[in-house]
């Protein structure tokens, strides 16, 4: 198995009068289609981790690596379009654009991306929709659903471009326990049968427990002693 | 349509009142400033337009510009004395060689001449005298490059051709001395020399002053009572694009050598009036649009405000920072052409109604209408500064949203 997706002493440091370090040389190797949760205790840098993992922040020391490419040399725009094409994100709050309907939701990041036609976007779109448990609710807003839904919705959007990664930060955070459940078998569903590889923020020991492996982090540094109290 | 056109439809179409209160104030803006600048344009263009046709677009006198150079100083111009204080020589008054000259400036193409010789008289009637400015014109010439014959409001300007001791005088001098056709004054010339002459024709220019202190008589019987036989002093020139009237009067100066006065140069402090005028109307105008505009920025303000979360996602879904930047800046435009485009419908209205009033000037009587311009480049410069202030309003929020860092918003609704 190759790493899809690592940290080689990734460092992020916030400057000011008080310099803090979210993430203190972390190094890391994630395999393609590995389920991975990171967990440790609240401001631990789970979440700062992940950001840096999905290129959406830019580590102060270290690099990232995306399947094989080194992000270190990229600027914010290409960094963009690694993101458009390679990665997924599911939030703990759904963010959904209210806006739009669920359908639009999801074809979104495929009509940024531009390589499907507009039929077959939609195609794709209603499949994932269908594939969720969701493809009835397609003409809908997001007010008009449930939580669970508005995940699964989600989910569907993360997967529109077919990624090579999703990273999900606290994705069950605010689910109740049947639609945590729903959404912990989606996710490692993916990572069986499409080796999409799947690294999850939890603070939910049922979730993590469905991972492949489970990382500890704690005061910004890998701690795999670490266990949830 | 493009995603983030989509986007940005979407935006204003999910907050309707805002955008309908954006959309009102860029109407509001552009109907006001289409009707107020087309009133004020228009308003220019009738007063050019009375200035251009009661004037000649050029006059040649028989004056020059400057004082000619003495001989001396042009035989020694680097000599070592210097004089001064000499008297030029008695110059005989008039365009010399009038004919030639004529034929030349009538051989231009897109003018028409007429030669006058004016001159000051005293009219004399039932013991009453008045001080007037008697001009000697060849009427068939004088039509061509007056209104006179229009203004002309008994008898005719032909009537001279058939009566060599005819006058045509001003309304105004008329009624001040119950003349009427047919009546006979005396004309006396400052050489003394007196005829008596037949009113032939009464004209109504509408300026006071012409119209008691002008009037016409043939050139021949000018000349005689003048004392100046064969002579001109003025040529009056009517062009046929009267806004050519600087480079023709140069020509004209340059080849016959008499000042050449074009009624561009003779109206210059009017004109620099006008831009004036034109310069306050326009920023007065512009306002509007600029307190338009404060009602986009904050309505596109509040919108980036509001979907601060959703610019973070769209940007951790791949967008570019140029991509939300150009979604706030679409919606400066939709608004920018909706608001013209309706705007520009209700300032026509708001024309129309203005050009409806009609009003009567007191000693004038045809009706008045307010003098509007309806051409084109007040639509298309109405329309032009509301895109214009829209994109300048939404810019500002827009760079903002494109600024916007996704990691800090995550953070903060975590």
């Amino acid at each position: 198995m190759s790493a899809v997706l690592s940290a080689a002493g990734v460092v992020r440091r916030l400057s000011g009068e008080v310099p803090v370090t979210l993430v203190d040389g972390v190094n890391l190797d994630i395999e393609r289609g590995e389920f991975v949760c990171i967990m440790g205790p609240s401001g631990s840098g789970k979440s700062s981790l992940l950001y840096l993992l999905g290129l959406l922040d830019v580590p102060t020391a270290g690099r990232v690596l995306l399947d094989g490419d080194d992000t270190s040399r990229y600027g914010e725009d290409e960094l963009a379009n690694r993101r458009l094409e390679k990665l997924g994100f599911i939030f703990q709050f759904h963010f959904l654009l209210a806006e739009f309907t669920v359908m639009e939701n999801v074809l979104l990041p495929m009509r940024r991306l531009g390589k499907l036609s507009d039929d077959s976007a939609r195609t794709r779109a209603r499949e994932l929709l269908e594939r969720f448990g969701i493809g009835a609710q397609s003409a809908k807003r997001p007010h008009q659903l449930s939580g669970g839904e508005r995940q699964r919705v989600a989910i569907a959007r993360a997967l529109a471009n077919e990624p090579l990664v999703i990273l999900a930060d606290e994705p069950t955070g605010n689910l109740d326990s049947v639609s945590s459940a729903n959404v912990r078998q989606i996710l490692r569903g993916l990572t069986r049968e499409t080796a999409t590889t799947v690294v999850a923020v939890t603070h939910d020991g049922s979730f993590a427990a469905a991972a492949d492996r489970r990382i500890g982090i704690v005061d910004g540094k890998i701690d795999n002693a670490w266990r949830p109290g | 349509m493009g995603l983030q056109s989509s986007i940005a439809l979407t935006h204003l179409t999910s907050r309707r009142r805002q955008t309908l209160v954006s959309l009102s104030c860029v109407v509001l803006g552009v109907a006001f400033f289409l009707a107020v600048s087309s009133l004020m344009s228009g308003s220019e263009r009738d007063f050019l337009k009375r200035l251009v046709d009661n004037s000649a677009h050029i006059t040649v006198s028989d004056e020059f510009r400057s004082a000619a150079v003495q001989p001396a100083a042009l035989r020694w111009a680097d000599g070592a004395v210097h004089i001064s204080h000499v008297k030029p020589k008695t110059e005989t008054r008039g365009i010399r060689g009038y004919r030639q000259k004529l034929a030349f400036v009538e051989s231009l193409p897109g003018l028409r001449a007429a030669p006058m010789l004016v001159g000051s008289a005293v009219l004399t009637f039932a013991g009453r005298e008045h001080g007037v400015t008697l001009s000697g014109i060849v009427p068939s010439k004088m039509k061509n490059v007056s209104t006179i014959e229009e203004k002309t409001v008994a008898g005719s300007l032909d009537a001279l051709s058939a009566n060599p001791n005819g006058i045509v005088i001003g309304k105004g001098l008329a009624d001040k001395f119950g003349l009427w056709l047919g009546s006979t004054v005396s004309v006396t010339a400052p050489s003394g020399v007196n005829r008596p002459m037949k009113v032939v024709g009464v004209f109504r220019m509408g300026n006071a002053s012409v119209d008691e202190t002008q009037t016409f008589t043939l050139l021949k019987r000018a000349q005689m009572l003048l004392e100046r036989p064969n002579r001109v002093n003025r040529f009056v020139i009517q062009l046929t694009d009267p806004y050519q009237a600087r480079v023709v009067a140069q020509r004209i100066e340059r080849a016959v050598g008499y000042k050449s006065l074009s009624w561009i140069e003779a109206s210059e402090d009017f004109l620099s009036l006008l831009l004036i005028r034109r310069i306050i109307m326009y920023s007065v105008v512009s306002a509007i649009l600029i307190v338009a505009s404060f009602g986009i920025y904050n309505t596109l303000s509040t919108i980036v405000m509001e979907k601060t979360r959703d610019i973070a996602i769209l940007k951790s879904m791949g967008f570019h920072s140029r991509d939300i930047r150009r979604i706030f800046l679409i919606e400066g435009v939709i608004i920018g052409l909706i608001g013209s485009a309706v705007g520009v419908a209700c300032g026509l209205g708001l024309m129309r109604v203005l050009a409806s009033i009609q009003f009567k000037i007191p000693g004038v009587t045809e009706t008045q209408h307010l003098p509007l311009d309806w051409s084109v480049t007040q639509y298309a410069l109405a329309a032009a500064f509301a895109l214009i202030s829209c994109i300048a309003a939404s810019y500002l929020p827009a760079r903002r949203a494109g600024r916007l860092h996704p990691v800090d918003i995550l953070r903060g609704a975590a």
